[in-house]
């Protein structure tokens, strides 16, 4: 097989089998019996009476919105703490064994307790995506600033540039890769949360949905919940990275050409 | 003239606090902090406990039967979970990253279900598998997995390729190719994905006995949180973070000491 | 107007101390152009940065019009050896060289002239909206050419500027900075370890010994101008120049004949 054969052969490969994968759950499902395991036909049948639109406002919108207020705080406050703990080694030491021992929590250990200050409400969820979602970020953005090269921080020194434009256009921009990194980590873990937090306690939500349809024997609702969460899941990690993409362009480009 | 010129330059000393202590006086400074916020009542007391009561229950605790069987119950699903995953996923991640068809055919099927949050298999779980152990170690499993199986190609496609063709030109088999060049490099990443899956199957495990209720420290603090003792709640809690200390602290120190050739572990060449 | 006064510089301390500058005493006359050479590992790049206040020496002064330097002041710019280092990877050409010009509160047709003419005379024009990482070696050096002198500097320094560049980009880079210091009538601390470099650019030259640093010997150039990479290295004073600091790095005794110049202390 030449190499140029080899090529076509793999790229036909990664389109059709992820269709044949799916073709497959199709028809090993097509009769199925199984109460667990309804026809993919009927999974989609639901889905389409679920959430094109009919629970998008009553589920969807408020998930979201929870996910996006936890992970938009979570960003701003592991930004700024990291650019200033990045910039202090002594703030970095006085901070590092609480910074360890909250990150080492497994989150839903912490929903009892916010349950139990906050309340059931959407700002209980909100605190709990927030508070998980800030420890990759602050990491990240505290190893970005502590490893921006010597020569650019001299630079900015000579040149005298004030100490806002030294944070906002230089160490931000210089740490922005690893910021970038442990954002993308936080987002999987905002989803995360948003569903078990509403798994827990919640009256609406796509969690709650889920949960309420194994609990009332909805088997098809159940699935088509799961499906979205997937697609979900995707779509975030998906616009993520072309985000990412668009926004570290001058990174790719800068370590690519200092790889040549 | 070069004293003179030192001594004015520098300040005169302050008292400052050695870097080696600053750790502990922040951690003490939060303890005093949580202690005596409630009792002067910035905090509510009903809702936060001074930290000395909770620590003293915590202390109880570790007499008690109950939550040694439950530190057990974590433990076991945390165990269960990260080995079955890591058996599974780091021979199929080996088998996928050795061979370029392979990987680029399961490629898009990979990259469509690892962002899948495994918390939304959880009815599904309780489905199949009821409300005890079985649930809890699938759904661990099935998270730790995508950790690993990442991590493992990602390691496997980053040999060098130089070391590869260096193996072949001795004329080394596929399969000594694999032991001797292409594990041995990958072993960095993989380490790397066994000590993330570890932290990813104690949340699942964690999670499940509070969702589910399977039992464990998870549904210990949720059941101490609807009984109304928050000091137990706050204890276990604060028992759950020690627990996630020791295992991460367990990886990273073993992974120093089996990788202490690679030189992201050799001192003076992390800067580089 | 720059003046660098029994400076020292030792780092760490106790038995771990290594001494780098053990005494150094010139000084630099208003636009003139100096280019200081040593041995490597001669405590170069520390002289730099003890001269710009990067660093604090450990002993004595660098002085710039009769004020010690104690933080980079606002009449110098520094030239670093690293260029892909030293420019922003995230600014195009055109914010790389505007961005030292924020502290100085220009209105913007002021500013932006300021940013073009620098950039028009390093020739990069073409290139204003372009990312360093763009462009080659040589050219992302020019940019940081360009960035010092629309700092408007009395002084610029720079350390081993040429020194990752191919040999042709070199003497381009070489004629450019002669042609742009006399543009702007720059006064020039230049460092190197090239003798050549240090003949063909220099007014004159201060020569180091090996660390712990002191003045070696301080030389006068006296090429005519303008110099040219053909013609001036073709010059019988220019071999015996190159001869006489080459011979005084490596620690031999000058040829008796040479006017002999003890440092300007």
């Amino acid at each position: 097989m030449t190499a140029r054969q080899e090529r076509w052969l793999a790229r036909g490969l990664e389109v059709t089998v992820p269709i044949l994968v799916l073709v497959l759950w199709g028809v090993l499902s097509a009769g199925s019996e199984t109460y667990y395991f309804p026809p993919l036909t009927d999974i989609l049948t639901t889905f389409k009476d679920t959430w094109v639109f009919e629970r998008v406002g009553s589920d969807v919108v408020p998930s979201l919105e929870r996910m996006a207020a936890g992970y938009g705080i979570a960003v701003v406050v592991a930004v700024g703490a990291g650019l200033l703990l990045g910039l202090s080694p002594r703030a970095r030491r006085a901070a590092a064994p609480i910074v360890e021992f909250l990150r080492a929590i497994p989150p839903p250990a912490l929903l009892p307790f916010a349950i139990l200050v906050i309340g059931v409400g959407s700002s209980m969820k909100i605190f709990i995506i927030a508070f998980v979602c800030l420890w990759p970020i602050l990491l990240n953005t505290i190893d970005g600033v502590t490893s921006v090269d010597p020569t650019l921080r001299e630079t900015t020194r000579v040149y005298g540039i004030s100490p806002r434009d030294r944070m906002r256009r230089v160490m931000l921009p210089a740490a922005s890769p690893q910021i970038f990194a442990g954002m993308r980590t936080s987002l999987s873990l905002a989803l995360i949360l948003m569903v078990i937090s509403e798994m827990v306690a919640s009256t609406n939500g796509i969690g709650y949905f889920v949960l309420q349809s194994q609990r009332t024997f909805a088997i098809p609702e159940m699935w088509s919940g799961i499906l979205l969460l997937g697609i979900l899941g995707y779509t975030l990690n998906g616009a993520f990275v072309l985000i990412e993409r668009r926004v570290l362009r001058w990174h790719r480009g800068a370590r690519a050409s200092a790889l040549s | 003239m070069a004293t003179l010129a030192r001594s004015a330059r520098r300040p005169a000393p302050r008292l400052r606090v050695p870097d080696a202590l600053l750790p502990w006086l922040s951690v003490l400074g939060v303890l005093v902090l949580f202690d005596v916020l409630p009792r002067i009542g910035v905090l509510p007391e009903n809702h936060f406990p001074p930290i000395s009561k909770t620590l003293g229950t915590l202390a109880d605790q570790f007499t008690t039967e109950s939550f040694w069987k439950a530190v057990g119950n974590t433990l076991q699903g945390w165990a269960l979970g990260l080995g079955i995953a890591a058996a599974l996923a780091i021979p199929l991640g080996i088998v996928i990253g050795s061979s370029r068809l392979l990987y680029r055919a399961t490629r898009g099927v990979i990259e469509f279900l690892r962002p899948i949050p495994s918390v939304a298999l959880i009815p599904l779980a309780i489905l199949i598998y009821g409300t005890g152990l079985k649930s809890k170690v699938f759904l661990a499993s099935f998270a730790a997995f995508w950790q690993l199986i990442v991590a493992t190609l990602y390691g496997v496609q980053d040999v060098d390729p130089v070391a590869t063709d260096t193996a072949r030109s001795f004329g080394f088999s596929r399969i000594q190719r694999l032991f001797r060049v292409t594990l041995p490099s990958a072993i960095p990443y993989i380490a790397t994905g066994v000590r993330i899956a570890s932290a990813v199957s104690l949340i699942l495990t964690v999670t499940a006995e509070l969702v589910i209720g399977s039992s464990g420290l998870g549904r210990s603090i949720n059941v101490a949180r609807s009984g109304g003792d928050e000091q137990l709640m706050y204890a276990l809690i604060i028992a759950t973070g020690i627990l996630g200390l020791a295992l991460n602290t367990i990886f990273v120190l073993a992974e120093r000491r089996v990788l202490h050739w690679h030189p992201s572990h050799r001192p003076g060449e992390t800067a580089a | 107007m720059l003046r660098v006064d029994h400076l020292k510089k030792t780092y760490g301390e106790g038995n771990d101390a290594v001494e780098a500058i053990g005494d150094l005493d010139f000084e630099v006359q208003e636009k003139e152009f100096v280019c200081v050479v040593g041995p490597s590992g001669c405590g170069k790049t520390t002289l730099l940065k003890c001269m710009s206040g990067l660093l604090p020496p450990t002993g004595g002064e660098a002085r710039l019009h009769d004020q010690r330097i104690d933080g980079p002041p606002e009449l110098m710019a520094l030239v670093f050896q690293e260029y892909s280092r030293s420019l922003f990877p995230w600014m195009t050409v055109r914010q790389n060289v505007a961005f030292p010009l924020r502290r100085k509160r220009l209105d913007k047709a002021e500013g932006r002239e300021l940013v073009e003419s620098a950039v028009r005379s390093v020739d990069l024009t073409g290139f204003l909206d372009r990312y360093p990482w763009e462009l080659s070696g040589g050219m992302q050096q020019r940019v940081a050419i360009a960035r010092a002198l629309a700092y408007q500097p009395e002084i610029m320094l720079m350390d081993e500027p040429f020194a990752s560049v191919d040999a042709q980009t070199r003497a381009d880079l070489e004629d450019l900075i002669l042609e742009v210091r006399r543009e702007y009538g720059v006064t020039v601390v230049f460092v190197t370890h090239d003798i050549d470099e240090s003949v063909y650019l220099g007014d004159r030259i201060v020569v180091l010994t090996p660390a712990p640093t002191t003045v070696q010997e301080v030389l006068e150039v006296e090429l005519p101008e303008p110099r040219d990479q053909v013609e001036t290295k073709e010059l019988q004073e220019f071999a015996r120049l190159r001869a006489h600091v080459y011979r005084s790095i490596k620690r031999k005794q000058p040829a008796a004949e040479t006017e002999q110049e003890p440092a300007r202390a």
